[in-house]
C-alpha cells in the first residue's frame, strides 16, 4: 500500500514502489481514480480524473494492475457516458443532480438480459480466434450487436451456450487457449484505451460519408473510414454543425464525444434525438447513437481520457462490421488538457504553453479513423470529425495548424458568414478536401454523371466572384461589364439557394443527394442560359428584374426529397421564359435594324 | 487531523505564503492568518505536500512577517452559510457582512467550489424571457437557465443595459419575478452605488443579495467570490425554487486576479500571460448557470466582462465566448452615434434562442424575422462601406434602400429609451416595418406567408 506525498492540482505524485506506467491507482479515503504518467527512482506522478480538493498528504494508494480500460459489449447504444465511461444516468441516481467522487460504476448494466443467438460456426471442436463473431444479439431494434472474442485469443472451442437469454456475465464460450488454460468468454471484454483495436487489415477507402449538408457532400466531400476537421471561431456554428453531421451521417453507428463543451448542448441532443428519425432505418435517431460527456465544468484529465474512450468503443463497433462515424468537439479542449498536465509537470512548452509531443499526439488519434478488413473477415470503418477552437478564431495557432496537416478535410467556418447568418458558415476558399475524386466515381455513378463538372463550375464561379467584389470594393459596381455582373448575380444565388441551408426547416435540414445535385444543376443552367443572353445583347437588369432570383431561393425549403419533380418543372418555366426574352430580343433587334 | 496552528511562515510572495513542516493538510482547505498587526485574513490550501503547504491570502500579505505571523488551518473547505435571510444583504467575496448587520447563521453550510452538474440532470433551457430590448428579445433571446453574457468596453453602458435588464426581465404571462444574485468583482464605488440604487429605485432590493469587492478591496477575493455568490444562487434557485438572475462584473477582473496568482506560482503561461487552465476555470463558473429537470428553480447568468482594447479575440472575451451560450456585443461605434443601447448587431448571438422562440413561444415569424434582420444588415452594412469608398450617389437603387435601410434599423430598432419597455410583439412589429423598406425579392430568409401577412411594400 502506497501513500500521497504531494497534491498539486489534478496531479498527484505518490510512493507505490513496483507501479507501472499507464497503471490506475486509487488514492485516499474518497477512492479517487487516477492513472500513473510519470514515474522516477523515489515517487511517482499520478494524474487525477476528479477533483482533488480536500485530499492530504499521507492518505493510502492502491494499484489496480491494469491501465484504463472500457467494456465493450451490449448495451452501450442509447447511453451518455462521462471521459472515463461511467453511465451518467447511473451516476445521478447514486449522487443525484451533482456528480460526487469516487464513485465506481461499471459501464454496462450487469442485470440486462439479452437474447443472444450463437453464430453457426461455434461449434465444439471448431478453432476460434480473437475477433470473430461469437454470436448476436438485438442490441437496438436499429442494431444487431456482434459479440466478439477478445482479440489476441486463439483456442479450440470445448463447450458453448445455446441459444437463450443471458446477462454480460454468463459465460458463453469455454475453450482452450492454443497454450494450455481454458478460457470462459462472455458477451463482453475489456480494452485498454490508449492502445488501438487490431484488424487484418487496411482496405482502400470507401463510399461517400452522405451528412444531407450541401456544402460539405457537394463541395467538400468527406468518405467513411476518413479524417475531418471542423475549426471555428466561436459563435460561428461548429457546434450546430456537427450535430448536423451525428444527424442524418449515412453511418450505422453515431458516437458524440462531448469534451470540453457545455453540458446544455449534449441535454439537447439526449432530448432531441429520441423524437428524430433517422433518414435510413426510419427508427428513432437514438437507436444508433451514444455519447461520451466530459463537460468544461467536469475534471480537466478526464477530459484527456475522454477522445481514447470514445473512439475506442467506436473501434470496437468497426469490428462488428460497422460504419461508425465519431464526432468529437472540441479536439482543443482535448490538447489543452495535455498542456495542463505537461504544465504541471514542468515538462518544456514550446508552442503557446502546449508540449512539444501535442503533434504527434494529434496525429496518433486520427490514425485511428480508418476503412479496414476486420478479424471476423467483415468491412468496418471509423470515421473521426473533430471540431477545432482556435484562439481568437486564427487557424494559424498550434492545434489548428497540427491537425491541418493531419487531416484530409477540412470545413473551414468563417465568421463574417456567421455574423450574416449564413449557415452552414463553412468558407468556400478556405476549406479543402482530398476525397473529391473518389466522391466523384460515386456520385457520377450513383446520382449523376455531370457532378464533378458542376461542382468545379460552381467552385469556380464563387472565386470569380470574390475576385469581383474586391474590385467593387475599390470603383464600385459601375466598372464591371454586363457579364461580370450576372456573376455577381449568380454566385449568389449559388450562396443563398444552395450553400446556405438551415438546420431548423424540417424540409431543408437533410439535403437528399440527388435533390443536392438537383438544386445546383438548376442554379447553374440558370446562369449558363442568363449569360447567352447577356453575351447577345440583352441588359443585365433586364434578367434581374425577374422573379426568379427570389423564388429559387425559395426551393430548397418548398421541394421536399421525396418528389423533386417541381425543380424540373421549374428548370423548364425558366427556360420557357428565357427564349422568350431572346426571341423577344431577336425581334426588337431585327426591327431596330 | 483537526484545526492546527503555527506560528513559522517559511517565505511570501506576493499573496502566496509557504510553510513548511506542517503536517499532511487538505487541498483547498481553509485558512486563517494574523500577523503582528492582529488583523485577521483569510486564505485557502493551493498545493500541499508533506515538506511543503502553500497558501493563498485574500486579503493580501502586505504587513505580515515571518516570524510574528499565526496561521490556522481550519480543516475544512470554503463554505457559505446559507438561508433565506440572505436576501436584501450585502456581503464581501468570502460571505462575511458588509453592511453592519450580524453575519447569517444557519446549520446549512455549503462549499463554495461546488460540485459538477451531471448533464445528465439538466433540462434544455427554452422559455423565453421578454427583456423588453429589441435588440435582445427580437435578435438574441434570452431564455431561462441561459448565460448570456455582455462583452462591453471601458466607458461604454453595459451597467445601464444590466440595470435595465434586471427590471425588465419577465416571462409573458407569468408574474413571479426573479431573485437576483448581483457579484461585482474590483468595480469602482460608484458602479457598485449605482445598482444599489437601482435595485432599490425599482423596489426590488428584497429580492437581491449582493457580493461585493470594490476595486480598492483585495483583489486575490476576486477569485473566491463569484463561487460564493453562485453557490447562494443555487441555494436560491434549487433549494428555495426561485428563478434567479445572477449578474456578474466585470469577469475581466477576474480574470485578472487569476493571472496575477498563476504567475506568482510560475505557473506555465500560455496567451498574453494567461494561465492554461484559464478555460476550465471559467467554465467552473458559467456552467453553474441552468436548469435542472426535477428543480422549480433556474439560474439564468448575465455576465459582463469588458474587453480589453475592444479587443473581441482578447483571451478573455475569446474563452468566455466558448463556453456561454451566445454573447451580447456593445459597440462603441454605435454608442458615439448616440444610439442606446449600443448592441452590436452582427456579433451578437444567442446560442438557445432557437428553442426558445417561433409559434408557441412568440410568434410564428420570429425566427426567420430574426435571420432575415441579420442578413439584411450585414448586407446594408456591405453598402455603406461602399458608399464611403465610391459616394452615396454611385450606388445602385438596390443598394441606396439597404443604405436607408441600416439608418432606420439603428435608429429605430436598436435605440431605444433606458426605460423604453418594448413587448415582442411590438419589436416584431418594428421589425416588419423596417423590412418593408426592402422588396420582397430580397427577403429570402422570411417564407412567402409571412410576406403576405406582415410586408408592406409598395413599389416607389
Amino acid at each position: 500500500m502506497g501513500k500521497v506525498l504531494e497534491v498539486n492540482g489534478p496531479i498527484v505524485t505518490i510512493q507505490q514502489p513496483g507501479i507501472r506506467n499507464g497503471e490506475q491507482v486509487k488514492i485516499g479515503r474518497m477512492n479517487l481514480i487516477g492513472e500513473v504518467i510519470h514515474i522516477r527512482a523515489e515517487d511517482a506522478l499520478v494524474q487525477v480524473y476528479e477533483s482533488t480538493e480536500s485530499l492530504r498528504p499521507g492518505e493510502r494508494v492502491e494499484g489496480l494492475g491494469h491501465p484504463l480500460t472500457v467494456e465493450l459489449g451490449p448495451g452501450l447504444l442509447g447511453q451518455i457516458f462521462d471521459g472515463v465511461q461511467r453511465p451518467l444516468d447511473k451516476i445521478m441516481q447514486l449522487s443525484g443532480e451533482h456528480i460526487s467522487r469516487g464513485l465506481e460504476v461499471s459501464a454496462l448494466d450487469r442485470e440486462r438480459v439479452w437474447h443472444y443467438v450463437p453464430a453457426p460456426g461455434i461449434v465444439v471442436g471448431n478453432r476460434l480466434n480473437g475477433g470473430q463473431v461469437l454470436g448476436t444479439v438485438r442490441e437496438t431494434e436499429t442494431i444487431e450487436h456482434r459479440v466478439l472474442a477478445p482479440p489476441g485469443c486463439k483456442g479450440e472451442i470445448i463447450e458453448h451456450a445455446p441459444e437463450g437469454d443471458y446477462n454480460i456475465e454468463e459465460i458463453i464460450v469455454r475453450l482452450r487457449l492454443d497454450h494450455g488454460p481454458v478460457e470462459s468468454l462472455m458477451m463482453y471484454h475489456n480494452w485498454p484505451v490508449r492502445q488501438p483495436r487490431p484488424y487484418r487489415s487496411r482496405a482502400k477507402s470507401g463510399l461517400p460519408l452522405i451528412t444531407g449538408q450541401r456544402i460539405l457532400d457537394t463541395f467538400f466531400p468527406m468518405l467513411k473510414g476518413g479524417k475531418a476537421a471542423v475549426p471555428g471561431p466561436f459563435g460561428a456554428g461548429k457546434t450546430i454543425v456537427q450535430q448536423q453531421i451525428a444527424r442524418w451521417a449515412n453511418a450505422d453507428i453515431v458516437l458524440y464525444v462531448g469534451c470540453g463543451e457545455r453540458g446544455n448542448e449534449l441535454v439537447e441532443i439526449l432530448q432531441t434525438f429520441p423524437e428524430l428519425t433517422d433518414p435510413y432505418s426510419g427508427r428513432s435517431l437514438m437507436e444508433r447513437t451514444f455519447l461520451v460527456a466530459n463537460t468544461s465544468n467536469m475534471p480537466v484529465v478526464a477530459r484527456e481520457a475522454s477522445i481514447y474512450v470514445g473512439v475506442t468503443m467506436a473501434e470496437y463497433y468497426r469490428d462488428q462490421g460497422y460504419d461508425v462515424v465519431m464526432v468529437a468537439d472540441s479536439t482543443s479542449r482535448w490538447a489543452e488538457a495535455l498542456r495542463e498536465v505537461a504544465g504541471r509537470l514542468g515538462q518544456m512548452p514550446v508552442e503557446e504553453g502546449y508540449p512539444a509531443y501535442l503533434a504527434s499526439r494529434l496525429a496518433a488519434f486520427y490514425e485511428r479513423a480508418g476503412n479496414v478488413d476486420t478479424l471476423a473477415g467483415a468491412q468496418g470503418s471509423v470515421s473521426l470529425i473533430g471540431a477545432v477552437s482556435p484562439p481568437g478564431g486564427d487557424f494559424s495557432e498550434p492545434v489548428t495548424s497540427h491537425t491541418k496537416e493531419i487531416i484530409r478535410t477540412f470545413w473551414a467556418l468563417s465568421k463574417p458568414l456567421a455574423d450574416a447568418r449564413h449557415y452552414p458558415a463553412v468558407s468556400w476558399l478556405e476549406s479543402f478536401t482530398d476525397y473529391s475524386e473518389r466522391a466523384a466515381e460515386w456520385w457520377s455513378e450513383n446520382v449523376s454523371p455531370q457532378w464533378s463538372l458542376r461542382r468545379q463550375q460552381a467552385l469556380s464561379l464563387l472565386a470569380e466572384a470574390d475576385e469581383l467584389e474586391r474590385i467593387v470594393n475599390l470603383v464600385g459596381p459601375e466598372a464591371l461589364s454586363s457579364s461580370q455582373r450576372w456573376v455577381l448575380e449568380s454566385s449568389g444565388l449559388i450562396k443563398e439557394a444552395v450553400l446556405q441551408q438551415s438546420a431548423l426547416d424540417p424540409v431543408d435540414s437533410y439535403c437528399s443527394p440527388d435533390k443536392q445535385f438537383q438544386l445546383l444543376d438548376l442554379v447553374l443552367q440558370y446562369h449558363q442560359a442568363g449569360t447567352e443572353l447577356i453575351d447577345l445583347g440583352v441588359p443585365v437588369e433586364q434578367l434581374t428584374e425577374t422573379a426568379f432570383g427570389g423564388e429559387i431561393k425559395r426551393l430548397k425549403s418548398t421541394v421536399s426529397n421525396d418528389d423533386l419533380s417541381p425543380l424540373q418543372d421549374y428548370s423548364d418555366k425558366i427556360r420557357q421564359s428565357f427564349d422568350l426574352m431572346r426571341a423577344e430580343y431577336h425581334n426588337h433587334r431585327g426591327a431596330a435594324s | 487531523m483537526s484545526e492546527l496552528e503555527y506560528r513559522k511562515v517559511d517565505s511570501i510572495h506576493g499573496a502566496l505564503m509557504f510553510l513548511k513542516g506542517v503536517e499532511d493538510v487538505a487541498l483547498g482547505d481553509r485558512v486563517q492568518i494574523r500577523g503582528k498587526d492582529g488583523r485577521r485574513r483569510n486564505g485557502q490550501v493551493i498545493r500541499t505536500s508533506r515538506d511543503v503547504v502553500l497558501v493563498q491570502v485574500f486579503e493580501g500579505t502586505d504587513n505580515l512577517d515571518l516570524e510574528n505571523t499565526w496561521v490556522r488551518f481550519l480543516d475544512q473547505p470554503f463554505e457559505l452559510s446559507l438561508s433565506p435571510d440572505m436576501l436584501g444583504r450585502n456581503f464581501n467575496g468570502i460571505g462575511a457582512p458588509r453592511d453592519d448587520r450580524p453575519p447569517i447563521v444557519s446549520s446549512l453550510r455549503r462549499n463554495v467550489n461546488g460540485s459538477p452538474v451531471n448533464p445528465a440532470a439538466r433540462a434544455y433551457p427554452r422559455e423565453f424571457i421578454q427583456t423588453g430590448i429589441s435588440t435582445i428579445d427580437g435578435l438574441n433571446s434570452l431564455v431561462r437557465g441561459q448565460k448570456l453574457p455582455v462583452f462591453s468596453g471601458s466607458g461604454l453602458p453595459h451597467n445601464r443595459l444590466a440595470a435595465q435588464i434586471v427590471r425588465q426581465a419577465r416571462l409573458p404571462g407569468d408574474s413571479s419575478n426573479f431573485v437576483i444574485v448581483f457579484a461585482a468583482m474590483g468595480v469602482s464605488y460608484s458602479d457598485a452605488r449605482f445598482f444599489e440604487q437601482e435595485f432599490e429605485s425599482s423596489g426590488v432590493l428584497r429580492n437581491v443579495v449582493m457580493f461585493i469587492n470594490l476595486a480598492n478591496d483585495p483583489p486575490m477575493e476576486r477569485l473566491i467570490l463569484p463561487r460564493t455568490a453562485l453557490t447562494a444562487a443555487e441555494y436560491l434557485a434549487y433549494d428555495l425554487d426561485h428563478h434567479v438572475l445572477v449578474v456578474i462584473t466585470d469577469m475581466t477582473n477576474y480574470a485578472e486576479a487569476l493571472r496575477e496568482v498563476a504567475t506568482e506560482k510560475g505557473d506555465v503561461p500560455s496567451r498574453k500571460g494567461y494561465p492554461g487552465y484559464l478555460y476550465s476555470d471559467l467554465a467552473e463558473i458559467y456552467e453553474r448557470a441552468g436548469r435542472l429537470r426535477d428543480r422549480h428553480g433556474s439560474i439564468t447568468m448575465i455576465p459582463i466582462l469588458s474587453m480589453p482594447s475592444d479587443d473581441i479575440t482578447h483571451p478573455i472575451p475569446d474563452l468566455s465566448g466558448y463556453i456561454t451560450e451566445g454573447q451580447i456585443v456593445l459597440s462603441r461605434e454605435l454608442h458615439g452615434k448616440a444610439v442606446y443601447p449600443p448592441v452590436n448587431v452582427p456579433p451578437s448571438l444567442s446560442r438557445l434562442m432557437k428553442d426558445g422562440v417561433g409559434k408557441d413561444d412568440t410568434r410564428a415569424d420570429h425566427p426567420r424575422v430574426a435571420s432575415q434582420l441579420y442578413a439584411s444588415y450585414t448586407r446594408a452594412l456591405d453598402a455603406r462601406n461602399l458608399a464611403s469608398i465610391i459616394g452615396a450617389e454611385e450606388l445602385s437603387d438596390r443598394d441606396r434602400r439597404y443604405l436607408d435601410f441600416a439608418d432606420r434599423f439603428e435608429a429605430d430598432f436598436v435605440r431605444q429609451g433606458a426605460d423604453e419597455e418594448r413587448n415582442i410583439i411590438e419589436t416584431l412589429d418594428l421589425a416588419w416595418e423596417l423590412l418593408s423598406l426592402l422588396p420582397p425579392g430580397e427577403l429570402s430568409r422570411v417564407s412567402e406567408d409571412d410576406l403576405h401577412k406582415y410586408h408592406s411594400w409598395e413599389e416607389h
